[in-house]
């Protein structure tokens, strides 16, 4: 391992993030900290993770779509963002691409994706 | 005016800070960091350290340089570079200098070979705008204009901005600030980028438009004797970021 990948690697386990098994097509709600002025409050924001990229590393990020108000609305968040408060997967998606681009083209019941029944959680390394 | 340092650089990543910023910061190394020689005023008309960073194989280091590190007791060096400093400030001859000579939150000037793009177009090398799509263009879509006027002057001035080769000149980026650093390892932590290519060297220097703090060791942050036990632990580690 370099010393760039060992000091992400300190970096990740300082953190000290849980970050839940979840992938393109599940829907998420994120726990965002949000500033203002000199209150700290955490908004949610909840949605389908439509992409997933960086794997683990520390610059790791995913996309989260959602329909806010009949118009699309795409976020992307830093993996391992301080800002992060909390990560809770709403329900698991069964989807066959990595990255889910093809949403931004559909509306309504096009734009569906259907439930995992069978989710195994990960077995903890 | 105190010495700068020689350092390599490793590579880029990015910090999460507690407020929940997130910092580009380019990863520097001070390698086996001594200082090689001194230059004084009564000897050479002016007072700087010669530092020397990295190792290099003695047996392919060149007799007269292999003389020059025996005369100041260290092992032979990959990089040498001079800095100017204040009388005051010169750093005796062997000393190792440690990644606490900056402060958090200072500002330096970097300086290092630009990576090479070979011969580029005007496009690349000058921004220039290039030519047009369509309305009849042909073949010269990323061409520059005209060089320059007709019979008078007959010619087309110097300098003039064209093709050629670009990248791989040393290129200076000031006022960068100082995120962090690790004394253990040999680590400064700069945000931002740093001109060169991945393990090439870059000289530090503290920022000249931008005012020293106070709490910058003078005349320099040396490793000591206590600190001697822990660098065969960073050696070691070294090794393994070479693998």
């Amino acid at each position: 391992m370099n010393l760039i990948a060992q000091l992400e690697a300190e970096q990740i386990s300082s953190l000290g993030k849980s970050i839940p098994d979840f992938k393109a097509g599940d829907t998420v709600r994120v726990g965002y900290k949000v500033t203002e002025g000199t209150r700290t409050r955490v908004q949610n924001y909840e949605g389908v993770v439509i992409s997933r990229k960086g794997g683990s590393t520390i610059s790791a990020s995913f996309t989260v779509r959602k329909i806010s108000f009949g118009e699309g609305v795409e976020r992307v968040f830093p993996l391992y963002s301080t800002n992060i408060d909390s990560i809770e997967v709403v329900r698991r998606g069964r989807v066959r691409r990595a990255k889910l681009y093809y949403l931004r083209n559909r509306r309504g019941k096009s734009a569906r994706i259907a439930e995992v029944t069978n989710y195994k959680p990960l077995a903890e390394a | 005016m105190r010495s700068g340092v020689i350092a390599k650089k490793l590579g880029m990543t990015r910090l999460f800070l507690e407020d929940g910023k997130q910092v580009p910061v380019t990863v520097l190394q001070l390698d086996n960091l001594q200082v090689v020689a001194q230059r004084t005023s009564e000897k050479d008309g002016y007072t700087a350290v010669q530092l020397g960073a990295g190792n290099a194989k003695a047996k392919r280091t060149t007799a007269a340089l292999r003389g020059h590190f025996a005369k100041a007791n260290v092992a032979p060096k990959r990089k040498v570079a001079e800095f100017r400093v204040s009388p005051e400030n010169l750093i005796d001859v062997g000393a190792e200098i440690s990644a606490e000579h900056y402060a958090a939150g200072q500002f330096v000037d970097i300086a290092g070979t630009s990576i090479g793009k070979g011969f580029a177009g005007a496009m690349k090398r000058h921004n220039f705008g290039g030519l047009r799509a369509s309305h009849g263009v042909s073949i010269s879509h990323r061409s520059h204009g005209s060089t320059g006027q007709c019979q008078d002057p007959g010619k087309v001035f110097k300098g003039k901005k064209m093709a050629g080769h670009l990248g791989s000149v040393r290129v200076t980026t000031q006022n960068i600030q100082v995120v962090k650093t690790d004394a253990d390892r040999g680590l400064i932590m700069v945000k931002g980028s740093v001109p060169g290519a991945k393990g090439g060297w870059v000289t530090i220097k503290d920022a000249v438009k931008k005012p020293l703090p106070n709490d910058v060791p003078m005349p320099a942050a040396l490793k000591s004797a206590a600190t001697a036990a822990a660098a065969p632990a960073e050696e070691a580690s070294v090794e393994g970021g070479e693998a």
